[in-house]
Formats: structure tokens, C-alpha cells, sequence
């Protein structure tokens, strides 16, 4: 069977289960729809929060930076496996024994100020909403790539799939289809990691493999051959790094701090019947993520040496059909500058800026492109972004395991695009109205209200999918890095310090936040042509910078809360209160009254 | 059993010391784990992998390894080791949510 009939087949099979789940686990209660009733096993809570966290971005993007970057890659594994430590030792056991649906509920009610819930809805809903624009559009380029639909259809599609489970099921609904799809994905990820290892290496096991000989006979490393081959084109060695210290120390910061403060992550850890539930859950989830993690270094180094092999020197009419597909969707551009008919691959850029098509061929066969090719002799343009799915055809690997990795790449968007859109209902409906503004609802209107902001959020990630603005990428730092400077220090504070008061919180988060956003956006947008190291502050780029603002508002809260009241008795209560895990099916009926 | 007022107040300091001994040692275990997950990652992984590099791991640079693979298997392992040792100290100091269900899917066996 071809590509696309067998790509139909199983992301037609994985819809079809996912909407089967939906069906079956139908939310009754706010209970349900934002807990999904807090009885989720903690192991069932441990996928879900694997499915949750591995975005379109750790499953598609990532293992291709990595592939392009080499050892400065090691940014994105540690950043995001080591927060989970942090979530684990320091967050998910106390934040499930507080017992409440949201982090802006835990602002609120720790810091008694509806001002302190408000910034923390205001920071949920941006991070949020940043952060599923690039899921809808993940969704979009595997669908336009293997089904030929365009991006516009294949967003439709998967925002249709992603209101069924989402409206109808809320948690309850999204937490058992995030099970089907951590199982989808982790297979989708790792069948062609093992292949590819076999061929490469003969070793079974990416991660192992990865340290091994190639099976070509030759008895060097891969990792050796790898950095000849990227040194002899004049990349560097693929094992060596190219940032300064100082700014791998501050992004992996971020990053980490980062993972522990959004708020789609933490709250998965409220669904769980108990505070023990909450800690070892995190160590599942953790386990989980790292089966993907551990394997994908090891598939960027795979991927890399079969890149080089395959399209260094290479005839271009000769180049295998994968070449050709991904040209036509606009990731792959070819300039044959000396005319001799070869691919050239060596460092730098074929020329400036994104591929810019004609609607015109080249004497090759080559689409044209509009932009002016640099100086340098490098004829090829990739986008990483292609690396993860383009992998299996680049290695030859058989039709069915290239149609798994597509439906792979659609469970880690989806399973990522739900979370957030839960998150982003559960703040409208009860944060903001049920909280602040609409004191008196019922139970089902509440529901009701919470089912339609969940629509209405569909809508706009949609939107931004089809249409994405053009800061989509450039705002990824800012999800984490405000994530980091605002949540992380408030929430850590509100259990471990009892002095900590809501003057503190609050100015602590609106320093962190303010800081944070005024470098990135003044590097991202007002002066990027001066987003370079030695413009930076210390040394640490934009990305790191969350890191930076986190410190800020540790020192502002601290010292405003030593000048200013200590919180009330019955909040020094409420804190000794979350620090012990005994009594917490006490703390859970009390939410439902 | 008898129970007056003075009694239920010992009752009720006794279980505030311990609860202050309990969180004591939590805070104490958590900033040793923390220490940990400091070193293998930010030590090991980013300041001193130029140095880690001269050794050789199998096929890996040492240092290379640990900021790509290593530091997440520790990462890991930190997490189980604080599952374990949290339940043993809730154990032992009676701050467990429900002793009744203590069942074979507790990391922990009661006692020691």
C-alpha cells in the first residue's frame, strides 16, 4: 500500500479511538470537567501528563534542532526532563493537597486577593494561548505533508477532533484520550528509532546504540564519524558547543523553572485522589518523557549522518523521492550555484531568510527561488522542523512505520492542544466568572459557561493556526521565561514560607513579569537586529532570560513582604495545612460543596 | 479512654512539634536531592562538560553524555528515590493520609 492510503488508515483509526473515549468518559459535573472527578489512577495520570507536557514540539521539532545544533541541543533534554524534578520535590504534592482546580485558584485563595488571582489568570491565558497556536499548527504541516490537504483543512480537522473530546469530556475526557495518545506517540517515536539504530549500528536500543560502532564494518563511533563528517563541511564538531556557557546555564534555567510553573502541567497533578498519588505520578510522567527524551539525542545524531550521506554531492534528478516532497511543501530548497547539477552541502546559508518559491523550475527540475543566494558555496536549505518525520523515508524504512510517525506527530499536537484549552476554559469560567464576576452561578451553568469558553478557545488557537502571526516562534521564550519569572517563585513561596504576603506576591510576580517582557520583547521586536551576544545583558539571550526575572522576583517579594503585614492567621493555617498530606480526602469534598 | 481538656491540648502540641520535626527533615531531604539534581545537571552537563569530554563513556564523551542523555536517567531516579523516602518519613511520623489502604501499591512497606 502507498504512503498516503496507510497514513489514512491509521490517523483514521487513532481519530476514530479518540472520539470513542470522548464518548464514553463524558464530564457531569465542574468536578468532572476540571479534575476529571479527581480519580484518575496515578499511573493513567503519569501518561497523561507525558502526552500533556510532549507537544508538537518535543515529537516533531526538537530531535531536528538537536540534529542541526549538536551538543547545544542538550538546552531543550535537560530544560525539559529537569523541571519535573523540581515540579516533584517541590509543586505537585502540596498543590494536590490545597486540592482546588486551578494555579490562579492557589494564587487567590494562598495570597487572599482577588488582584493576585487576576495577574495569575492574565499569565495563564497568555501562555497558554501562545503555546497552542504552534500545536494547531504542527497539526496542520503533518497533515498538508502526508495527507495533501492544505494546512487551512487539516487544522479544521484536528480542531474539530480536539472540541469533540474537549467540550464533551473536559478532563475527565482528556486525560483518557491523553493515555491513547502517549501510547500512540511513544510508539510513533521509537519504531523508527530502533530501525534506524539496527541499520546504523546493529544495536536494538536508540539510546545504546547512539554510543555504538557503525555497522558499515569501518569499527568508528557514530558519534566520531559524525563529528568528521560535520568538521570536513565545516560546521564544527557535532559534539562540541557553540554558546557560551553562561547562556546554556540561563536557557536550561529557564527552561526547567519554566516546565514547573505551566499551569496545563501542574494542573494534571490535581486529578489524582491523593497527595502520594501526586508525587509518585510525577516520577511516571517523568519515566515516560524520558523513553522519548533519551531517544531523541539519539535520533538527531542517526538522522544527521544519513542527511549528510544522503544529499552531500549528490546528483539532484538522482535524490530520493522525500527530497522532492518535502521541496514541493516548501521545506527543502535547492540553488545549484556552480551549475554542475549537485547538491553542495557545506556551513552557512544557501541564502537569506525563508525560501521564497517561483512558480517556475530550474534546468534540473529544481523549484526556483525568489531570494539572492549568498556568497558561500553551500547550495541547500532544510528546515529542521522536517528532520523527525522525514527520518524514516530518509532511511529507507518500510511505508507503514513513515504513516505511524504521522499519526505519532498528530497524538503529541492534539494531546498538548487539549491540555491548553482546558487550562485556558477552566480560567474564564471559573477564575474569572464563578470567582469574581459571577458570584452566584450553579454548578451546570458554570459548566455550561466552561464548555463554552472550551469552544470559543478552539476557535481562536484555530485561527492561529491557519493564519499564524508571525511572532508565533519568536514568543516561545516568552511562554517559559514568564512562565519562570511569574508562577514558579509565588507558588514555591506560598507553601514553603509562611511570612510570604500578598504585597510580596504581587509585586513580586509584576517585577518578574515586567523585566522578562521588556528584554524579550526589545530583542524580539523593537531592536532585533541588536539580538546578538554582545548586546546582551550578562551574556544571556532572550530565551535565558525568564531565569534572570525568576531571581528578581524572589528578592522584590521577599523584601516587600519583610516591610509589609504577615498574612492572616487563617492563611499561616491554610500553609501548615498543605505541608502535611494526612487529611486530604477532608480538603477534597470541601471543593465539591 | 480518657480525655479532658488538658490531655486533648498535649495531644494537639505533641502533634504541632511533630509536625515541625516532619517538615524539618522534608525540607533537609528535598534541598539534598535538590543538591543532586544541581550537580549532575548544571555541574556535570554544562560547567565542567569541557572537562568531563576527556573521558570516554563507550562511544560517548563524558561530558557530552550527561548533558544529553545522562542527566535525564538521574533526573529519573531522583524523582523514585523521593517518592520512597517521602512515604517512609510520612510513615513515621503518622502524617499518612489513610493508614487503612495500605495496600501493595505502596512504594514504601509499613515499618521499617
Amino acid at each position: 500500500m502507498d504512503i498516503q492510503t496507510l497514513t489514512f488508515i491509521f490517523v483514521g483509526a487513532t481519530f476514530a479511538l479518540y472520539i470513542a473515549i470522548a464518548i464514553w468518559s463524558r464530564a457531569g459535573n465542574t468536578d468532572d470537567f476540571y479534575v476529571a472527578g479527581g480519580g484518575v489512577s496515578p499511573l493513567a495520570n503519569g501518561m497523561a501528563t507525558a502526552a500533556d507536557w510532549m507537544s508538537a514540539a518535543s515529537f516533531i521539532s526538537m530531535a531536528g534542532i538537536i540534529s542541526f545544533v549538536g551538543r547545544d541541543g542538550s538546552v531543550y533534554l535537560m530544560g525539559w526532563t529537569g523541571g519535573y524534578v523540581l515540579l516533584a520535590l517541590l509543586l505537585a504534592p502540596y498543590l494536590r493537597k490545597f486540592g482546588k482546580y486551578t494555579v490562579p485558584d492557589f494564587v487567590g485563595d494562598r495570597y487572599y486577593s482577588n488582584v493576585a488571582r487576576i495577574v495569575a489568570v492574565v499569565c495563564v491565558l497568555f501562555v497558554s494561548f501562545t503555546y497552542v497556536a504552534g500545536q494547531m499548527r504542527g497539526v496542520g504541516i503533518v497533515f498538508s505533508r502526508f495527507l495533501e490537504v492544505d494546512i487551512a483543512t487539516g487544522v479544521l480537522i484536528g480542531m474539530t477532533i480536539v472540541f469533540f473530546y474537549a467540550v464533551l469530556g473536559g478532563m475527565k475526557g482528556i486525560t483518557y484520550t491523553q493515555v491513547a495518545q502517549y501510547c500512540v506517540l511513544i510508539f510513533a517515536f521509537l519504531v523508527p528509532a530502533i530501525f534506524i539504530s539496527m541499520l546504523m549500528t546493529g544495536n536494538p536500543i536508540p539510546q545504546i546504540g547512539f554510543g555504538s560502532t557503525l555497522a558499515d564494518g569501518s569499527n568508528v563511533y557514530l558519534l566520531d564519524k559524525l563529528d568528521q563528517l560535520s568538521v570536513d563541511l565545516g560546521f564544527g564538531a557535532y559534539t562540541e558547543g557553540n554558546k557560551s556557557t553562561i547562556d546554556i546555564f540561563f536557557i536550561t534555567a529557564a527552561l526547567m523553572v519554566g516546565t514547573a510553573g505551566l499551569p496545563h502541567v501542574i494542573v494534571r497533578f490535581f486529578t489524582v485522589p491523593k497527595v502520594r498519588d501526586a508525587r509518585i505520578s510525577a516520577g511516571y510522567a517523568l519515566l515516560f518523557i524520558a523513553l522519548l527524551y533519551t531517544a531523541a539525542p539519539a535520533v538527531a545524531s542517526f538522522a544527521r549522518v544519513n542527511l549528510i550521506k544522503t544529499v552531500d554531492n549528490a546528483e539532484y534528478k538522482k535524490t530520493p523521492s522525500w527530497f522532492k516532497n518535502w521541496e514541493n511543501t516548501n521545506l527543502i530548497a535547492w540553488v545549484d550555484k556552480n551549475q554542475d547539477g549537485k547538491i553542495q552541502y557545506f556551513a552557512g546559508k544557501a541564502f537569506s531568510g525563508k525560501p521564497k518559491f517561483l512558480e517556475m523550475r530550474g534546468p534540473e527540475g529544481e523549484r526556483k527561488v525568489k531570494n539572492t543566494p549568498t556568497g558561500n558555496s553551500n547550495e541547500l536549505y532544510i528546515d529542521r522542523d522536517i528532520m523527525v518525520l522525514a527520518n524514516p523515508e530518509i532511511a529507507g524504512l518500510p511505508n507503514w512505520v513513515i504513516a505511524l510517525v504521522a499519526a505519532g506527530g498528530l497524538a503529541a499536537a492534539l494531546s498538548t492542544a487539549a491540555g491548553l484549552l482546558l487550562v485556558i476554559s477552566t480560567s474564564v469560567s471559573h477564575d474569572l466568572l464563578k470567582k469574581i464576576f459571577l458570584k452566584d452561578i450553579t454548578d451546570r451553568q458554570e459548566l455550561f459557561f466552561a464548555r463554552v469558553s472550551a469552544a470559543l478557545a478552539i476557535a481562536i488557537a484555530g485561527y492561529f493556526g491557519i493564519y499564524p502571526p508571525g511572532f508565533v516562534a519568536e514568543v516561545v521564550a516568552f511562554a517559559f521565561g514568564l512562565a519562570a519569572a511569574s508562577f514558579f517563585p509565588v507558588i514555591v513561596m506560598g507553601i514553603f514560607s509562611k511570612r510570604m504576603n500578598k504585597e510580596g506576591a504581587i509585586s513580586g510576580m509584576i517585577t518578574g513579569l515586567f523585566f522578562t517582557a521588556s528584554y524579550i520583547i526589545y530583542f524580539k521586536f523593537i531592536n532585533p537586529s541588536a539580538n546578538s551576544a554582545e548586546n546582551w545583558w550578562l551574556g544571556i539571550s532572550p530565551e535565558g532570560i525568564g531565569t534572570l526575572g525568576m531571581l528578581f522576583n524572589f528578592i522584590v517579594s521577599n523584601l516587600v513582604s519583610r516591610i509589609t503585614s504577615p498574612p492572616p492567621k487563617e492563611i499561616r493555617e491554610l500553609v501548615d495545612e498543605i505541608r502535611i498530606p494526612k487529611g486530604v480526602g477532608a480538603s477534597h469534598h470541601h471543593i465539591k460543596s | 479512654m480518657v480525655t479532658n481538656d488538658v490531655n486533648l491540648d498535649k495531644m494537639n502540641n505533641s502533634h504541632n512539634a511533630k509536625a515541625k520535626v516532619y517538615w524539618k527533615k522534608n525540607i533537609r531531604m528535598v534541598l539534598s536531592l535538590l543538591a543532586v539534581w544541581f550537580f549532575v545537571s548544571f555541574g556535570m552537563g554544562i560547567l565542567f562538560v569541557d572537562v568531563l569530554d576527556n573521558f570516554r563513556l563507550f562511544g560517548f564523551k563524558l561530558g557530552f553524555w550527561m548533558a544529553q542523555q545522562g542527566s535525564i536517567f538521574c533526573f529519573v531516579i531522583l524523582i523514585f528515590v523521593y517518592v520512597y523516602r517521602m512515604n517512609k518519613l510520612d510513615h513515621q511520623y503518622d502524617m499518612d493520609e489513610d493508614e487503612d489502604n495500605f495496600g501493595p501499591d505502596d512504594i514504601c512497606p509499613p515499618g521499617k
